[in-house]
């Protein structure tokens, strides 16, 4: 009779349901992702990209933690006004070495992607202590915890090394050296300083929340903020070349 | 043993018991290890859930002597509603909680105070617990009860299993506890809405896999020879949710006594993943699932068949198809390439076409009954969620424009069109749903009382209004305000300016969600009252006749 019966072998035999609708399901997400890992366009060519140091990638998992990427995006659109705001347009290439990225969905807040640089590492502590006191009619609520809290470190070599296995080129040296690292960023004039300058030449090594005698979850925050969006060199950055 | 007749306890009973007990030990072994407290705290859960899981089930089995329980009795089947009464309930509890939560994360923003300043207090920590509270918990305890209720009646038959349906109900719900608390004590995976932890994820897995052999099982055992539209949705529903669930959490834990993990994909990649995931747990947790509820409970409240057969067909595939492309609508304009936001876009205005096709499948389905609504409150609640999910598909569609997205993208304008379709789409279809199931499930004659779902229906429903409304207009002046120019060429306004633009908008947003958490309350007390005091049903009348298959 009709096409309309031919449904029926669906309707009738619940394996050839599952498997329909499997296949159904499964072509659209095929299409849009798989070549997202091989054409080569999808990441551009950039100069200065490097992993995140030990400290940042731990103010990283905190800014996580907090549920920053509820309100604040890193991710600037290719528009006039946004440019104007917040800088040249992020790229791919700046999120390459993020697990998970973090560009949001909502600005509650500003974009984040190029706050690094912008503000002062006392702006961001007295910042996040209470944005009220710098901001008054900031909505944000105050971090005064972070700086209160010792950052912990026992685990931050294995969570390099589970960022080197999914990919980020951390080498041997800077996974086997976390832990000392963390402590060589914040506390400036060590010899732990010294070490990770070897390691790290283009990172920052400040007493980020004013305070180095001791490493705390500030620290780590602020150090990830200030990195944020800074490291691609664009005065040599190609954007006809890489435009897609 | 007490008694001579006693069987040897089951295979399925003895399945459970074994795989427990394991866990129990597991637990309780990384409680003991781990340096992470948050850690230590739910490999504790875990353990104490384990361990009385265990005790009930050898307690059951001593109490029954392992009697296998009939699957029919007097020649009608003897449906396994003790799950599905554990479901409705669970999705009332977690309803209320979750709107009273979503409720405070909207004083927040307009009060930032009562952030007060504390980790497990902060906006960013509890937003996560209200978007799962409502989805998840009380969506997803909707969809099991009546997934679970639906294929038994449809397929005529006892769904399987004496442990399994309650290891899938219980076992989701520790889900929940597990994920809910840990996102106020700080584990979070930090995507949206897939913010559990490796381990909450690895156990979501193992329930969701059982779900779905209890489901197969269900329709493998029916006695109808065709399987029930609403059971495609259903099905339709699980296995993308296993598909997008496992893709999306691909993770690799820093040790497996840390709560952390990182994820396997990076930047841009994980962008298309998290989206694919993202707009696919609205496409099929928020969607298809709540569709099969509409195939069901619609045509049954209002007493007339589905109005058509083959537009149900050409729904269902079309839907599944279409939606699972529209993902990347939610990068537009980003790193990830235009060929990919633009694929999304176009499929999601394609699926305009199914989605409406759906909605009118499920309004004509009251031809011949329309004057039901002036008489039936909870019918009217259901047609008015086709309504919301009419104008949210239709929204949706317009918002994946680039051009459009280019203003309403990262403003409260998203907010407001997700609230229209989970308020009023998913919340309403589900109260219906429950309204229904609950004088079902208890044998009762009725609810308790309809001028309360009255009650329930205006508050809310002025609630939403007042939502939506608000955070139209505070997105698109936002939106506006962002991109606006002066006379010399400046930005006209500061980020903070139009932060405070918005004050009066989330005052009001937040007078809507009251309204609309003042209407789940009456809901609670009227399913209550029905399941404590409201009039038993006559013996022999079984709770409604079921469902011809569509044909």
């Amino acid at each position: 009779m009709s096409i309309w019966n031919k449904h029926q072998v669906f309707e009738k035999n619940s394996f050839v349901l599952l498997v329909g609708i499997l296949v159904v399901v499964a072509i659209g997400g095929l299409v849009e992702i798989a070549p997202l890992f091989y054409l080569k366009s999808t990441i551009e060519k950039t100069e200065g990209m490097r992993p995140y140091t030990p400290l940042e990638l731990a103010g990283r998992d905190i800014y996580i933690r907090e549920g920053c990427y509820l309100c604040h995006s890193q991710m600037i659109r290719p528009m006039r006004d946004e440019l104007e705001r917040y800088g040249h347009f992020s790229l791919a290439a700046e999120s390459m070495y993020d697990h998970p990225f973090q560009w949001g969905s909502k600005r509650t807040g500003p974009d984040l992607a190029r706050v690094g640089g912008k503000y002062s590492d006392e702006w961001h502590v007295e910042h996040l202590i209470n944005p009220r006191s710098l901001v008054p009619a900031s909505i944000m609520p105050g971090y005064p915890f972070l700086a209160e809290t010792e950052l912990n470190t026992r685990d931050i070599q294995a969570s390099l090394t589970v960022n080197s296995i999914v990919g980020v080129p951390y080498t041997d040296e800077q996974i086997e050296n976390a832990a000392a690292d963390i402590r060589g960023q914040a506390m400036p004039d060590t010899d732990a300083a010294y070490d990770f300058e070897e390691r790290w030449p283009t990172a920052k090594i400040r007493s980020f929340d004013g305070n180095p005698r001791e490493v705390t979850e500030m620290d780590a925050l602020v150090a990830y903020l200030q990195v944020l969006g800074t490291m691609v060199d664009f005065s040599i950055y190609d954007d006809k070349a890489n435009s897609r | 043993m007490a008694k001579s007749n006693a069987k040897l306890i089951s295979l399925e009973e003895g399945g459970f018991a074994i795989f427990l007990v394991l866990l129990a030990f597991v637990c309780l072994i990384v409680a003991g290890k781990t340096f992470d407290q948050v850690m230590a705290f739910h490999a504790g859960i875990g353990a104490l859930f384990a361990a009385i899981s265990v005790f009930l089930i050898f307690k059951n089995y001593f109490d029954d002597g392992g009697e296998a329980i009939p699957a029919e009795i007097d020649g009608k089947p003897n449906y396994n509603l003790g799950p599905i009464k554990f479901g409705s309930i669970a999705a009332m509890f977690w309803g209320v909680a979750g709107f009273v939560v979503g409720l405070v994360i909207a004083l927040q923003l307009a009060y930032p105070a009562l952030n007060f300043d504390l980790p497990w207090t902060n906006f960013g920590r509890v937003r996560p617990l209200h978007t799962s509270a409502v989805i998840f918990a009380f969506g997803g305890n909707v969809l099991l009860a009546t997934s679970m209720y639906v294929v038994q009646r449809t397929c005529r038959v006892r769904m399987p299993g004496k442990i399994l349906p309650w290891f899938v109900i219980l076992g989701y719900n520790a889900f929940i506890v597990i994920a809910g608390t840990g996102y106020l004590l700080g584990a979070t995976q930090g995507k949206e809405y897939a913010e559990p932890e490796w381990y909450a994820d690895l156990w979501l897995t193992i329930v969701w896999v059982m779900y779905l052999l209890l489901f197969l099982g269900t329709l493998w055992k029916r006695k109808e020879p065709h399987i029930y539209v609403a059971n495609w949705f259903y099905l339709a529903f699980i296995v993308t949710i296993a598909m997008l669930h496992i893709t999306n959490n691909l993770t690799i834990p820093v040790s497996i006594y840390s709560t952390k993990s990182y994820i396997v994909w990076a930047g841009v990649q994980d962008a298309m993943v998290q989206w694919w995931y993202g707009h696919n747990a609205v496409g099929f947790f928020l969607t298809a699932g709540f569709l099969a509820i509409m195939y069901y409970f619609i045509p049954k409240r209002a007493e007339r068949p589905v109005y058509s057969y083959r537009l149900s067909i050409v729904h269902f595939w079309a839907l599944i198809f279409l939606y699972i492309w529209a993902g990347p609508h939610h990068l537009h304009y980003t790193a990830l390439p235009q060929w990919a936001s633009t694929l999304g876009a176009t499929f999601s205005i394609i699926l305009w076409m199914p989605s409406w096709g759906g909605m009118i499948n499920g309004l004509m389905t009251l031809s011949g009954a329309w004057d039901k609504l002036r008489t039936d409150p909870v019918l009217r609640m259901m047609v008015v969620s086709l309504a919301f999910y009419g104008m949210s598909t239709f929204e949706g569609p317009l918002m994946s424009l680039r051009s459009v997205n280019s203003l309403s993208h990262y403003t409260d304008w998203t907010i407001g069109h997700v609230h229209s379709g989970a308020l009023g789409w998913v919340g309403y279809i589900s109260f219906g749903a429950l309204y229904c199931l609950v004088p079902w499930l208890w044998n009762k004659r009725s609810l308790y009382s309809l001028k309360l779902v009255d009650w329930h229906f205006w508050l809310s429903t002025i609630g939403i209004v007042l939502y939506i409304t608000s955070m139209w207009v505070s997105g698109i002046m936002q939106g506006l305000m962002w991109r606006a120019y002066d006379a010399l060429g400046f930005l006209e306004y500061s980020f903070v300016e139009t932060v405070e633009a918005m004050h009066a908008f989330y005052v009001i947003r937040a007078l809507g969600g009251a309204l609309f958490v003042l209407g789940a309350l009456i809901m609670a007390y009227n399913l209550w009252m029905t399941i404590r005091h409201g009039e038993a049903e006559e013996a022999d009348a079984t709770p409604a006749g079921s469902l011809a298959a569509a044909e």
